[in-house]
Parts: structure tokens; C-alpha cells; sequence
């Protein structure tokens, strides 16, 4: 069991302040994080991912719970004594040093042989494709090289698990597209675990083995990113991840009524009262009288490769469709329209709470 | 849209009027300091007399090499407390009563000068009679103390424009936390370190009031050797001395300046 486990995160607690004004920015988190995934802490800011990720490290004590790596109990340790390296959301590189100094500095703290740092120095900033930049002071770097050499300074020791605190937020759109790949590409040739920490559910999903979303300081739902997107745990998870729509109902002997009065299949649940939700894309639009709920057109939106249909169910609920444009643009619907909606199956699926 | 302060009515003849009564005596001092007569009040003509005069007084010498050396060693000595100071005060998490410390540390920078001269005085008394010792030490102790917040502000401004993630970074790549400070912390505060050296040192080697009311007989500073010369009749030496001690201080302002400039 715990060969296949890097990180285990057990009942961990970590509260600021004392007393009445104490807050929980992780509130009873257990996780587990395997060898060799590119895992992704995902949530919106002050969810306590960042926390998460400061414990592990070593940064900060938590207030109760454990952390194992490799099966080691870590949680007392400090962050020189753990064999974990961060890249930090500023980069924090040393001002002054050189590009090579930089990522010879955590091999020279091990106590490396001189020809064996500087062996591993140049392997480093090949496989960052920085080796022409070595001498340069860090400041004479752009972002984007910036980046590359926190990177390959983290790399360098070869830590049982790297963790990134949203190091692409600093980037421009294009160069973060770069960089995601890259970063992937640096997983797989190193073969380390990745924790990954960010607000971007799009960086979270192209790049991730598994993510777990977190929310006021609670681990929300862990699992790969078709799990997450197809089947959200609850509300929190279904609305942050991608857009949605939400359908109030109870549960029947039959099915679940909508609260249009309409019953539906779905999941089968405990609760009685549900949110049942579904993916815009998986709305399909067909004449009124074939569809399995009628609704008025309120509003359409073009976005060049999709037209948002926005409408109304009988009850006044919203949702919206995504619909492929046609080649010619005109998809032949208008506002104010009535149309039958039509749920594939398997596709509405089941929030408790 | 803000307009060059230089727009506003009357900048220019007050700005003058500062300039003039801060630096015209300066500049009348060194102009006469090279004056080859006698008399303070009528150029004679160019000279370097008075320069050699005092360098062959051997009065002046003494007190200049006193005055160097006690300056040197208070500088280091306020030098190491303040830069401890400062790391405890920025590089540790919040204590209670930190605000109180701060204003502790800064008290020479606010108290009157003359009241700590007193105090130092008696204080210092006690210790003449009973333990017999009337050496430098008092000095130095006395020195280095008033010298610590100079050295200290520079520090610490230095330290705190420093990213504290710089030292969160080094312990993460495994340095232990006197590592951290060898090979991160102290490299990068050294310029705030030499500034508040140099600070220490000026104020020392400037200092009067303090000095006299501490020195035992014999133990005349450069400033209290001249402020002695004064008492008796105003002489050209006490102004080529002056242009000597200008000198250094602007040699040691260049340095500072240089030292606290940032670097982008």
C-alpha cells in the first residue's frame, strides 16, 4: 500500500489565529496522492489548496493530523530535512546568483561532489532547454525562462515529489499554453509526482492525472477529469468545473419530478429533494412535441464553433444549451420560440445536499 | 496631471535661500581653510599651511587616530547588535510588544542627546570609583550604544524590500537556517549592512556632547580637541581640519548612496 503511495494526508488541520477568531483554512483533510501522478489541487482562492500544498512542504505546522511520505511521517519535519522541492508562484530565484548557481544551490546544500552538481546542473537546464543562459544573472531572464529555471532548481535534487504554487499565473495566455505542455512533458521524463496547485479548471483538467477540488477548506471530490467533469459530486464541484445547469427536483417511485412537474430518469439517490445536473453540451434540441420537457427560447448566442441557446423550462428555470453552429451560421432557431429538450441518456446526473 | 514642484510660485528663491544657509558656510570654510594668512577674515592668498600646520600637531594626530579607531569599533560593534535586531524584528514571526522593542532600539534617535550624557555620566562615575578603571571602554560602550539605531534603520529597510520567499526557497532546497543567512540572506542585506556601518561611523566620529561628558582626561576626540582649540581663539587649523573631516564624509555619502541605491 504505501509503496504506490508518495503522499498521505491524514485528518489534517490547520487553523490561523486563536480562539473565537481562529479560522480553518483545512478543516479534516485526508488524501492520498500516488507515485509517479500529476496531481492537481484545484479551487478558488482561499480554499486552502496553497495551505495544503505549504504543509506538505514544510512551510508551515499543521494544527492537527499527519503527513506521510513514502509511508514516513513528515508532518514535524522541517523543510530542509524533507526530500521535496517547491516552485514557487514568484519564483523566488536567488537575485545573486547565476542561472547555474541557482540550480546547483539545493545539490550543494545536499553536500554533492563538485563534478557530480555540476554534471547534474548542465543534464538540468538541457532538459529546460536553458543550457545557453547558464552564466546569466537571474534578473536579464524573462518570465518565461524565469519559470524554466525555478523549474530545473526544483528538479535538481530529485525530490520524492515536486509541488508548484500556481507558477503559470504570472504568464501570458500563449506562453502558459507552452508551459502546460511543457510541464507535462517534465513529469513524464522524470517520472515525479507533481502537485500541482491552481484556480484554472482548464490548467487543471488538459494537465492533470487527478485532481482533487477543495472548497473552504474542505476536499471536495478526488478523482481523474472525466470523473470530475461527467460526474460531480455535488454543486460546488458541478458549477466550478466547467459551466452547467442545475434542475431542482424529487425523488418518485418512477423517477424524479422537476419542479415543472415533468419526470425524468436519473442516477438513483437517497435524498429526497436532488439537484439534478447536465452539461450544456449534452442538451439536444428537437421539435416540441418529441422532446421529454418543452421550453421557450429566451436568448441566442453566437460564438463562432457554438451558439449558446438560452430557455426556460414551464417553472421558469433557465438552462443552457450548447449547440454546434450549422457550416452556414443560421441554425434556424429563433428567440421566443417553443421547442422540445431533449436529456441523452446517462447524461442528467444526481447532486444530493 | 502633476507639474514639476519648480512651477510653483516663489520655489525657486526659497529653495535658494535653503541651499544657501545650508552649504554657503561649508563652501566658506573650505575656501579659507586654504587661506595663507593669518587672519580669519582676509585672504591672503592661496596655502596649504594650515593643512601641514595640523598635520604636524601632534594633538591633532593623537585625537584623530582616537577618533578613527573608537568610531571603527563602535560601528562594528553597533553594526552586529543592529543587524541581529533587525533580523528579529522582520524575519520572525510577530511578538507581542515588537512595537515597543522598535521604539526601544531607536531611543538614542529620539531622547536629547545631553540627557543620555548626564546619565552616562553618573552611571559611568560609579563604575570609575569602584572598579578604578578609566580606560576607552567607556567610550566604546557609550559609542557603540547611540550608534546602534543608525545602523539599525538602513538594515532593516533593507531587509524588509527583501521577499521573505527567497528564504522559504533555501530552506526548501535544503539549507539549514544558518545557511539560509550565509549563503542568502546575508549576501543580499550586506549593502544594507555596510550603509548602516558607515552610518554608525559617521555618527560616532561626529560626535560631541556624549564624548565630552564620558571621556576621562586625556581621551580627547578629534571634535572635543577642536571644540577645546575654539573655547581659546578660533584658529585656521580647526578649518583645514574641518575641510579633511567634509572630505572623508563626503567620500563616505558617495559610498552610502552607492551602497542603498536600488538595483533593478
Amino acid at each position: 500500500m504505501s509503496q504506490t503511495i508518495a503522499i498521505s494526508a491524514q485528518n489534517v488541520i490547520k487553523a490561523f489565529g486563536h480562539g473565537e477568531h481562529a479560522v480553518r483554512a483545512l478543516d479534516d483533510v485526508s488524501l492520498d496522492i500516488r507515485k509517479g501522478e500529476f496531481f492537481t489541487l484545484l479551487g478558488p482562492s482561499g480554499c486552502g489548496k496553497t495551505t495544503l500544498l505549504r504543509l506538505i512542504a514544510g512551510f508551515e505546522m499543521p494544527s492537527g493530523g499527519t503527513i506521510l511520505l513514502d509511508g514516513a511521517d513528515i508532518t514535524n519535519l522541517p523543510p530542509n530535512k524533507r526530500p521535496v522541492n517547491t516552485v514557487f508562484q514568484s519564483y523566488a530565484l536567488f537575485p545573486h546568483l547565476t542561472v547555474a548557481q541557482n540550480v546547483a544551490f539545493g545539490l550543494e546544500m545536499l553536500g554533492k561532489s563538485k563534478s557530480e552538481v555540476s554534471a547534474r546542473v548542465a543534464e538540468m537546464l538541457a532538459l529546460v532547454k536553458l543550457d545557453h543562459l547558464a552564466a546569466r544573472k537571474t534578473s536579464q531572464l524573462s518570465g518565461g525562462q524565469q519559470q524554466r529555471v525555478a523549474l530545473a532548481r526544483a528538479l535538481a535534487p530529485q525530490p520524492k515529489v515536486l509541488l508548484l504554487d500556481e507558477p503559470l499565473s504570472a504568464l501570458d495566455l500563449k506562453l502558459r499554453k507552452e508551459m502546460q505542455i511543457e510541464l507535462k512533458r517534465l513529469q513524464l521524463e522524470t517520472g515525479i509526482t507533481f502537485v500541482f496547485v491552481t484556480h484554472d479548471q482548464e490548467e487543471a483538467l488538459t494537465m492533470s492525472d487527478r485532481i482533487g477540488v477543495m472548497s473552504s477548506g474542505h476536499l471536495q471530490q478526488v478523482g481523474s477529469p472525466k470523473e470530475i467533469y461527467t460526474r460531480p459530486r455535488n454543486r460546488f464541484v458541478a458549477s466550478f468545473i466547467g459551466e452547467t445547469n442545475f434542475l431542482p427536483a424529487t425523488r418518485e417511485a418512477l423517477g424524479y419530478r422537476l419542479d415543472c412537474g415533468i419526470v425524468v430518469q436519473a442516477p438513483a439517490s437517497q435524498a429526497q429533494r436532488v439537484t439534478l445536473t447536465i452539461r450544456p453540451e449534452q442538451l439536444r434540441l428537437v421539435p416540441e412535441a418529441e422532446g421529454d420537457v418543452p421550453v421557450k427560447i429566451t436568448n441566442l448566442v453566437y460564438f463562432g464553433t457554438d451558439t449558446h441557446c438560452h430557455m426556460s423550462l414551464p417553472d421558469g428555470t433557465e438552462v443552457v444549451a450548447r449547440l454546434q453552429s450549422p457550416s452556414d451560421g443560421e441554425s434556424g432557431l429563433q428567440v421566443g420560440q417553443g421547442i422540445g429538450l431533449r436529456f441523452l441518456p446517462g447524461a442528467l446526473q444526481v447532486l444530493e445536499e | 496631471m502633476a507639474r514639476p514642484i519648480s512651477h510653483l510660485p516663489g520655489f525657486t528663491p526659497i529653495a535658494m535661500a535653503v541651499f544657501a544657509a545650508l552649504y554657503l558656510p561649508l563652501v566658506i570654510l573650505v575656501f579659507y581653510s586654504f587661506n595663507a594668512g593669518e587672519d580669519l577674515a582676509h585672504w591672503e592668498g592661496f596655502g596649504l599651511h594650515w593643512f601641514a600646520k595640523a598635520w604636524e600637531n601632534d594633538q591633532v594626530k593623537d585625537s584623530t587616530i582616537r577618533s578613527l579607531w573608537l568610531a571603527a569599533v563602535a560601528a562594528v560593534i553597533s553594526t552586529v547588535v543592529a543587524t541581529m535586531a533587525a533580523l528579529g524584528t522582520t524575519r520572525r514571526a510577530r511578538f507581542k510588544g515588537q512595537t515597543f522593542i522598535y521604539v526601544m532600539i531607536n531611543q538614542p534617535l529620539m531622547v536629547p542627546e545631553i540627557v543620555t550624557a548626564v546619565a552616562l555620566l553618573i552611571f559611568f562615575a560609579w563604575f570609575k570609583v569602584t572598579l578604578g578603571y578609566q580606560g576607552m571602554g567607556y567610550l566604546v560602550l557609550a559609542h557603540s550604544a547611540f550608534c546602534i539605531p543608525f545602523a539599525y534603520l538602513p538594515i532593516r529597510a533593507r531587509l524588509e524590500s527583501m521577499d521573505l520567499t527567497l528564504e522559504t526557497a533555501a530552506a526548501d532546497l535544503y539549507a539549514t537556517p544558518f545557511a539560509t543567512f550565509r549563503r542568502v540572506t546575508f549576501p543580499l542585506l550586506l549593502p544594507g549592512i555596510l550603509a548602516g556601518m558607515m552610518l554608525a561611523f559617521v555618527t560616532s566620529l561626529d560626535d560631541v556632547v556624549i564624548t565630552v561628558f564620558v571621556k576621562s582626561a586625556g581621551q580627547d576626540t578629534l571634535p572635543t580637541y577642536m571644540l577645546g582649540q575654539i573655547r581659546r581663539q578660533v584658529s585656521t587649523e580647526v578649518y583645514a581640519i574641518s575641510t579633511m573631516l567634509l572630505g572623508l564624509t563626503v567620500v563616505m555619502l558617495v559610498a552610502f548612496m552607492a551602497l542603498t541605491r536600488k538595483k533593478d
